[in-house]
């Protein structure tokens, strides 16, 4: 019989405690800090790459793999928030969406086996859209900003990040510990 | 209640992580500098990444760069090494033809002034053998070309036809030692034989040593072989030398001293006199400026360069001094001491102005004249100077008795 815990924030059955990914501490502070860095430093020299998110793909990444909701609220939060500040938005646009996409990804992870390259290439499209869509509902609810929303340009980048990400996540495996 | 906030946790922080960011964003939004540590924080912690970051991409791309440049730079350098030798040759070729095309003009106009019937020919091959100075041409039987016939350039004789086929012909060379032809000096109108002398000379040969040839002196064909015709610049008297019966005289052919690549054959010769002899013109006369003046001091340093000149200085002092004259007799005292102050003489019968002592301790200079014969007189000085007179110092000796 499958062993059950109703914790509220982990829903998981034995079978599922066995996929949770385990990292160690520096990949979970290197990893989003390096994923910033390239954020910030790397579209100086090669514009196009502004266009992929990589704090995105790694909140996911991390919000899925850990199994844990409040683990994706908090990673999603610190990555939007620095975003934010070194973005010079108003603190809290990328914060507030990208802890909703941590939320969701790890509620995702905790029922669905992430670990398939279709499930984590459907999941990056779908978070990706979800995520420019908050950021656009929030600029233009909140901050009334009266920006539109390019649906075309968004499915396009959106496979652009997933394919990315479908590669990033890959890496990001051989980081898990072992143990 | 403890279930249920366990069961609907993260949900509870979700909200209040999202409730926060609300109130942060507002807050950000309505007072942007109440914010600013954040960015601070953010930025500090990012800063520091970013310029180890930058510095390792610099590096690493200087470094790249720079040998894709070297690189680079090889490349470009065997391009262009490779441009400037196709050039250089082109340039070569493009010399070579503008040569050809100023030769091929003299010989046109040169066919034009001569009265003789000329066919123009280039040299195509040479002979196999060092021995023999034959060339082959490109032009034979078919262009009227007959064995013969005379080879010229406008500089003078080149050679003369040996053997003549369709398309080409044999040449025979004026330095060839089987060539031969009659010559005429131009000055003296000397006649002799040309003959070949194996290297690149010629020598002229039976001109008797009684007869006159200059050296330098022009050499054209005489017109006796039937061969040149009479008129044509042979060459210059190089040595002449005199020898038992004949003069010995060696020339350079002038026809080949400029490489000849095309010659012209003679048809149909036409004689025409020998230029006349047009001597150089007399030396003009030469304005020279005046010679550029020379001072006392810078005469008297360059005269007096050598002891003989310094020992004939000093006695021509004494000769002063005591007023004696060499050569007129008598002896003069050559132990005198003179004194230092006695300036030697400038030139020969020339008085020099006393020099103006006012207000010095120097020495009085001394006015000196040549003293006329028979008469004896004391060297004068000057007055109110502190010094002896020059003349009683250090003077043992009697002024001399002149004869």
């Amino acid at each position: 019989m499958p062993y059950s815990e109703t914790s509220g924030d982990r829903i998981i059955t034995s079978h599922q405690r066995g996929r949770v990914a385990r990292f160690r501490a520096w990949v979970l502070v290197g990893v989003p800090f390096g994923a910033l860095i390239f954020q910030a430093y790397v579209p100086l020299f090669y514009p196009p790459l502004a266009y992929l998110d990589l704090a995105l793909l790694v909140t996911i990444y991390f919000a899925m793999m850990r199994h844990s909701a409040i683990n994706g609220i908090l990673v999603g939060c610190a990555m939007g928030l620095a975003q934010d500040a070194l973005a010079h938005n108003p603190l809290g646009m990328y914060g507030i969406s990208k802890t909703l996409v941590g939320f969701f990804a790890a509620s995702i992870g905790v029922r669905i086996d992430v670990s398939q390259s279709f499930v984590r290439l459907l999941a990056c499209v779908v978070f990706y859209v979800f995520h420019q869509f908050l950021f656009w509902l929030i600029s233009r609810a909140l901050l009334e900003k009266l920006v539109a929303f390019d649906w075309r340009q968004t499915l396009i980048l959106s496979g652009f990040n997933a394919i990315v990400g479908l590669a990033l996540f890959h890496f990001l495996d051989k980081l898990k510990d072992k143990d | 209640m403890d279930s249920l906030l366990n069961r609907f946790r993260s949900i509870t922080v979700l909200l209040v992580v999202v409730v926060a960011q609300l109130i942060l964003l507002a807050y950000s939004v309505k007072n942007p500098e109440g914010v600013r540590v954040i960015r601070l924080w953010a930025v500090t912690v990012v800063t520091p990444i970013a310029q180890i970051a930058e510095t390792t991409r610099s590096t690493v791309w200087g470094v790249f760069h720079n040998y894709f440049d070297l690189r680079d730079a090889r490349q470009q350098n065997h391009v262009i090494q490779a441009q400037r030798d196709q050039l250089k040759l082109e340039n070569l070729y493009l010399k070579s033809e503008l040569n050809t095309a100023d030769r091929v003009k003299a010989l046109a106009a040169f066919q034009k002034v001569s009265p003789s019937r000329y066919v123009a020919a280039r040299i195509i091959l040479t002979a196999t053998t060092s021995a023999s100075r034959i060339v082959i041409l490109d032009r034979g039987s078919n262009s009227e070309v007959e064995k013969g016939m005379a080879v010229i350039t406008p500089d003078g004789i080149v050679g003369k036809i040996i053997d003549a086929f369709p398309t080409a012909s044999q040449a025979l060379l004026v330095t060839d030692p089987e060539f031969a032809a009659g010559v005429v000096s131009q000055k003296n109108h000397v006649k002799g034989i040309l003959h070949g002398a194996g290297s690149g000379k010629c020598r002229i040969d039976n001109v008797q040593t009684e007869e006159k040839v200059d050296e330098g002196e022009m050499f054209f064909t005489s017109g006796d072989d039937r061969i040149f015709p009479r008129g044509l610049p042979v060459g210059k008297a190089d040595v002449v030398r005199e020898g038992t019966q004949y003069k010995e005289i060696l020339l350079y052919p002038s026809g080949l001293q400029a490489g000849p690549e095309e010659v012209l054959i003679v048809l149909a010769g036409v004689h025409a006199p020998i230029p006349a002899y047009e001597a150089p013109p007399p030396e003009q006369k030469v304005y020279l400026g005046p010679p550029v003046p020379q001072t006392k001091a810078e005469a008297t340093t360059a005269a007096l360069t050598t002891d003989a000149d310094r020992l004939r200085e000093h006695y021509e002092k004494l000769g002063k001094f005591e007023n004696h004259k060499f050569g007129e007799g008598g002896v003069p005292n050559f132990n005198a001491a003179i004194p230092a102050n006695a300036e030697p003489p400038v030139a020969a019968g020339t008085t020099t102005a006393p020099k103006t002592n006012a207000g010095t301790n120097s020495p009085p200079a001394v006015v000196k004249k040549p003293a006329a014969a028979g008469t004896a007189t004391a060297p004068k000085t000057s007055a109110g100077t502190n010094s002896p007179p020059a003349a009683a110092e250090g003077s043992q000796a009697s002024v001399p008795q002149n004869p």
